[in-house]
């Protein structure tokens, strides 16, 4: 069925032009190359600490956070991008024991 | 005061030393002096475009290191007082070129010309940073194609944080785009980037379109700037390209499939 769809698809509307295509490839990969290009060198770090972070919750790897460093006119924008569908939650961490931390009160 | 011009691609093959060798001869063609130096040591090529692969005795490294003075090394071109043409070290590798070096030459140059085109090796190493380094201008050559697109904005970055203005917080290199091997009937035809396209893209003006044109093989078999050949399509497109690049307002041509006029097919002139 999948590929009657696709015959007749091809058959009757014309290819997409292939420069149109490299328009859009190109875009796509400079605008990722330039944001790189110009990002701290911190981004990569942060990048890294957030996923241990976020990981601790919920099942996640390293491609599913984004770290981008913008201009949004005169303010920079730092933009953090957490792909979360489908994640998995993990059960929750075991909580520290808050009140065995706190040191005990000294006798006044 | 001089003007040092680097033409640079970072993609090979997009026609650096063939719009160098053109540019500098029209520039010379418009009264000013001018030499065109090449940066690509160890595969020395301008020579050969430029028709002056037979009179190379010392070469770039030679004036770098003392060994002979710029003015021993630097070959007049026979068809045009005003163009001399500076040929590297066929011998020596990029690493020969010491920043140093490249800044004395440079500074010996500018009191003896107007303009300095300095042709860029491809790649974004050692030589291609040399060559950039001292830059005013930059014309950027691209092909209407993703790789060599992609490069040209990558050397567009470079330039904006590595080259001496950048470094010292001078004012920006000025960067031009050079659309070459342009083919309007593939353009027309949706299987090649327009120059709308490429402009919007790299966001920097555009100096000229080069059609892709038989001249260009042409002018590099019998060793002539293609500019020198103002039949051709390519010839006419840099000369316009220049007339841009020194403020001139004329119009983009070469952006619709020519027609070729029957006397033309006739006689096979492209």
């Amino acid at each position: 069925m999948g590929q009657f769809r696709n015959l007749f698809r091809n058959l009757f509307s014309p290819p997409r032009p292939s420069a149109a295509i490299a328009r859009e490839r190109l875009k796509i990969v400079l605008a990722h190359e330039r944001a790189g290009r110009t990002a701290p060198d911190f981004l990569p770090r942060l990048q890294k600490e957030l996923i241990d972070v976020v990981a601790r919750y919920v099942e996640i790897s390293e491609d599913m956070i984004r770290v981008n460093l913008g201009k949004s006119g005169e303010t920079s924008l730092l933009e953090i991008n957490i792909e979360f569908d489908g994640a998995k939650p993990r059960p929750a961490p075991p909580r520290p024991n808050l009140a065995a931390a706190v040191p005990p009160a000294k006798p006044g | 005061m001089a003007k040092v011009v680097v033409i640079t691609s970072g993609k090979g093959g997009v026609g650096k030393t063939t719009t160098a060798a053109a540019f500098a001869a029209a520039l010379a063609l418009r009264g000013h002096r001018t030499v065109v130096i090449d940066f690509d040591v160890g595969l020395r090529n301008l020579d050969l475009i430029m028709g002056c692969e037979r009179r190379v005795v010392f070469d770039f490294i030679n004036v770098i290191n003392g060994d002979a003075n710029l003015n021993q090394a630097l070959i007049r071109d026979k068809r045009n007082d005003n163009l001399f043409i500076f040929p590297t070290s066929q011998t020596r590798d990029k690493n020969a070129l010491k920043r140093e070096g490249v800044e004395r030459v440079l500074s010996e140059l500018r009191d003896q010309f107007d303009y300095i085109v300095c042709d860029s090796p491809a790649g974004i190493e050692h030589g291609a940073i040399t060559a950039l380094y001292f830059a005013d201008s930059a014309v950027i050559v691209t092909n209407p194609e993703v790789s060599s697109v992609r490069d040209s904005d990558r050397i567009i970055g470079i330039l904006a944080s590595r080259s001496r203005r950048a470094e010292r917080n001078e004012a920006p290199v000025e960067v031009n785009l050079l659309l070459t091997r342009y083919d309007p009937a593939r353009v027309a035809k949706g299987e090649m980037l327009t120059v709308e396209d490429v402009k919007e893209i790299l966001s920097i003006p555009l100096l000229g379109i080069i059609p892709e044109s038989e001249a260009v093989l042409r002018a590099s078999n019998t060793g002539t700037p293609v500019s020198f050949d103002a039949e051709s399509a390519a010839g006419r497109a840099y000369l316009d390209a220049v007339a841009r690049f020194l403020g001139e307002q004329r119009e983009m041509r070469f952006t619709t499939p020519e027609r070729r006029s029957f006397l033309r097919v006739l006689f096979g002139r492209a």
